[in-house]
């Protein structure tokens, strides 16, 4: 990571298995392009997402994550995209205090045959990121703790 | 029983029987013109005069209205009956003497013009409009007005009448052709814009099952109660006039989606003029007009009767369009094909396929085209653009002309041709968003249901116990469609046979000793899979597994941390994500 211009971010995305996974597993077969920056993480449901696994993520050093679920009244589940939908703004009302940009986390619901929006949503979100420079909380936190010993 | 005689035939008829209906049952025949199975008894017309020998009012009676009486003797054929009748077939050829059916009376009674006043009415005053108006439809909107010649049938007034429900079935009993339903071809409902179809009727000849349906919106005893010709007339008893729509629960083990296909609504692509030009059909119009069975009785006709001299056929409408749909509709190139051969076998006229691309990809399908191209059909390669009526050459007057771009000639072209067959593509049903979501399956970018793998699991769903099968999932033709539903089914009687359900391995659990009892994860829970145990001081949550599907939803509200995931631990996911972090920091 040595200049700001050949910074690539590093993505932690959260796909649900149904849907968002399917989707990226298709974007695959389709041969769509994407960055490589996001790293899928695959949970049973988006409703598995514990706003901690975000906060984790960004704690381990992590400059952006994904969370992408079935579309609404969609979910395998019934309901579970309705509890991250409703997760989602209590997560960013933290974030903010926390300080990091609102637009590092990101929620979006891609159906099974939507490779097409699974590769561009990703390709979006390496580019805001990237712009946003690196977030690096996992080297400000081990700074804060010097400051403070 | 009564015993009468009849012509010096002894018959025996039931009580009730007029001696008409006995004289019909023993096949002698009486002529009658204001008679009508239907309807009661009126003697009007005086056509079914027989002569009362004996044991009855001596003398010419109408046998429509005459009773059968126990020891009657009747003469249908005395010369006396026969002069009467040619009395009155004279005097209704005088009055009408134009109508096709009253010639033919009269000419079978030997009467070449009559004695009298002629006239020229289409009416013979029988009477069947206004009984049937009153019986049947039940709303009497016509009747006789005046007396003697002036007598006439009209509605009241003779202005259009408030209590007419055109139903048409004034016009349909005259037996002479005298009263038009103005506007006729509006109040049918016809089928498939070919012809018109009646209240009863079959939906289509494949139709499982095969059994007449009645059209409540047409049918006159659901508009006016009355009517009920149907049932009084049903050999079999099959009429039910009471039957409902019902909605019944069964309780199954396997479920196989095979809700088909919407045909492409050909009045979108407003170029074509479907709907709006003549002799522009859809392919369905033309298959029904094929058909033996249909309205046009197999014959390939234009709207006034004529056989076409030319045709054109346009593939992919509505199919490999931007505009519309971008996917291939798989089954148009061979119907097309199928619709030249069959124009070419029926009316033997110059046939233009306007293709893309011709995608004969069956078994057997290339020989096909192949064939064709040996049959003088003529194919050119490019889309085509417009069809109007608007004529720019004298041999382009009358003609509907097709603009396209002949491709491979490089060069665009006017075609004056007689019938223009759109060949619609295939669209996912309209209610497949709503089938979709109640089934918990997903659909594929064109709106089509979506299989579990495009491969591996063709017939599967995302949801267990939930199959696909035929156009549902993706436009295919009969061949694709049947072996997809024989391996549905294989898939749905598999799931039965096994008498057992495999159950999700990666479910939900929670730490007895962690679990206070707070209640969170019950609410939350989309299957009711958790439930409420007591322990001895207090309460905690226990996840019933059977009927656990492991979401991870109660894993991610619960505060203390009690729940976990088989398979999807936090440890675990914080693992993946601390191996991919430190990955790519170290990459």
């Amino acid at each position: 990571m040595s200049g700001k211009n050949s910074f690539e971010p590093r993505i932690i995305g959260f796909l649900c298995r149904w849907c968002s996974y399917q989707g990226a597993d298709l974007a695959g077969t389709s041969r769509r392009h994407y960055p490589p920056n996001m790293v899928p993480v695959r949970v049973m449901c988006s409703g598995r997402v514990d706003p901690t696994f975000v906060l984790k993520a960004i704690a381990d050093g992590a400059d952006g994550v994904l969370i992408c679920g079935c579309h609404p009244g969609d979910c395998h589940y019934q309901s579970g995209n309705f509890n991250a939908m409703r997760r989602y703004p209590l997560l960013m009302k933290a974030l903010e205090q926390f300080g990091i940009e609102k637009e590092r986390v990101r929620l979006e619901w891609i159906s099974a045959s939507e490779s097409e929006k699974f590769a561009l949503v990703v390709k979006e979100m390496t580019e805001t990121v990237r712009r946003l420079g690196p977030l690096e909380w996992n080297r400000r936190l081990f700074q804060e703790g010097q400051r403070k010993t | 029983m009564i015993t009468l005689t009849i012509n010096d035939r002894r018959l025996q008829v039931q009580e009730g029987t007029t001696v008409l209906q006995a004289a019909k049952g023993a096949g002698i025949q009486i002529p009658t013109l204001c008679y009508h199975e239907a309807l009661a008894p009126y003697g009007a017309c005086r056509m079914c005069l027989v002569e009362v020998v004996a044991g009855g009012r001596l003398g010419l009676s109408a046998s429509c209205a005459y009773p059968a009486q126990e020891g009657l003797v009747v003469r249908t054929d005395s010369s006396r009956v026969l002069k009467a009748r040619r009395m009155v077939a004279e005097l209704l050829l005088a009055r009408c003497p134009n109508v096709p059916e009253i010639q033919t009376l009269a000419q079978e009674m030997g009467i070449e013009r009559p004695r009298f006043h002629i006239e020229d009415e289409k009416c013979t005053l029988c009477g069947l409009c206004v009984r049937t108006c009153e019986e049947i439809a039940g709303v009497s909107a016509i009747n006789f007005i005046q007396r003697g010649t002036e007598r006439e049938v009209t509605t009241p007034f003779a202005v259009p009448s408030e209590a007419c429900i055109t139903c048409g079935a004034c016009a349909m009993v005259c037996p002479t052709g005298a009263i038009v339903i103005e506007g006729a071809e509006e109040i049918k409902h016809r089928e498939l814009r070919l012809g018109p179809a009646k209240a009863i009727h079959v939906p289509f000849l494949q139709a499982v099952p095969k059994a007449p349906l009645i059209d409540a919106g047409q049918c006159i005893h659901f508009r006016t109660g009355k009517c009920g010709v149907c049932e009084r007339f049903c050999l079999s008893n099959a009429i039910d006039y009471e039957m409902e729509d019902e909605e019944v629960e069964i309780e199954v083990g396997a479920i196989i989606l095979a809700t088909g296909f919407e045909p492409f609504d050909c009045s979108r692509v407003a170029q074509y003029g479907y709907g709006r030009l003549p002799n522009v059909i859809s392919g369905l119009e033309f298959e029904r007009m094929c058909n033996a069975g249909g309205p046009t009785g197999g014959k390939v006709v234009l709207e006034d009767g004529r056989s076409p001299e030319s045709v054109a056929i346009f593939h992919c409408v509505g199919s490999r369009d931007e505009n519309y749909n971008e996917y291939c509709s798989r089954v148009c190139c061979m119907y097309s094909l199928k619709f030249a051969h069959l124009v070419r076998e029926k009316t033997g006229s110059k046939v233009y396929e306007l293709y893309i691309d011709m995608r004969a990809f069956g078994k057997g399908y290339e020989e096909f085209y192949k064939r064709l191209l040996m049959e003088d059909v003529i194919f050119i390669r490019g889309k085509g653009a417009e069809v109007t009526d608007v004529a720019e050459t004298p041999e382009e007057q009358g003609k509907l002309i097709v603009k396209c771009e002949d491709t491979l000639l490089g060069i665009v072209r006017r075609i004056p041709v007689d019938m223009v067959i759109l060949s619609a593509g295939l669209e996912p049903r309209q209610d497949a968003a709503e089938v979709a979501r109640l089934f918990g399956i997903n659909r594929s970018k064109d709106g089509f249901f979506l299989e579990r793998h495009p491969k591996l699991a063709p017939v599967e769903t995302a949801s267990d116990g939930v199959f696909v099968a035929g156009a549902c999932q993706g436009p295919k033709d009969i061949p694709d469609s049947v072996a997809q539903g024989a391996a549905a089914a294989a898939g749905a009687l598999a799931l039965i046979d096994l008498g057992k359900v495999e159950i999700e391995p990666i479910t939900a659990l929670i730490d007895e000793a962690i679990c206070s009892g707070c209640k969170i994860c019950i609410g939350l829970c989309p299957y009711t899979a958790i439930e409420f145990v007591c322990r001895d001081t207090t309460g905690i949550a226990q996840v019933k597994e059977a009927l656990c599907k492991g979401c991870g939803i109660c894993v991610a509200a619960c505060p203390a941390g009690a729940a976990t995931q088989r398979g999807y631990t936090t440890q675990q996911i914080y693992g993946e994500m601390e191996g991919a972090l430190l990955a790519e920091a170290r990459g």
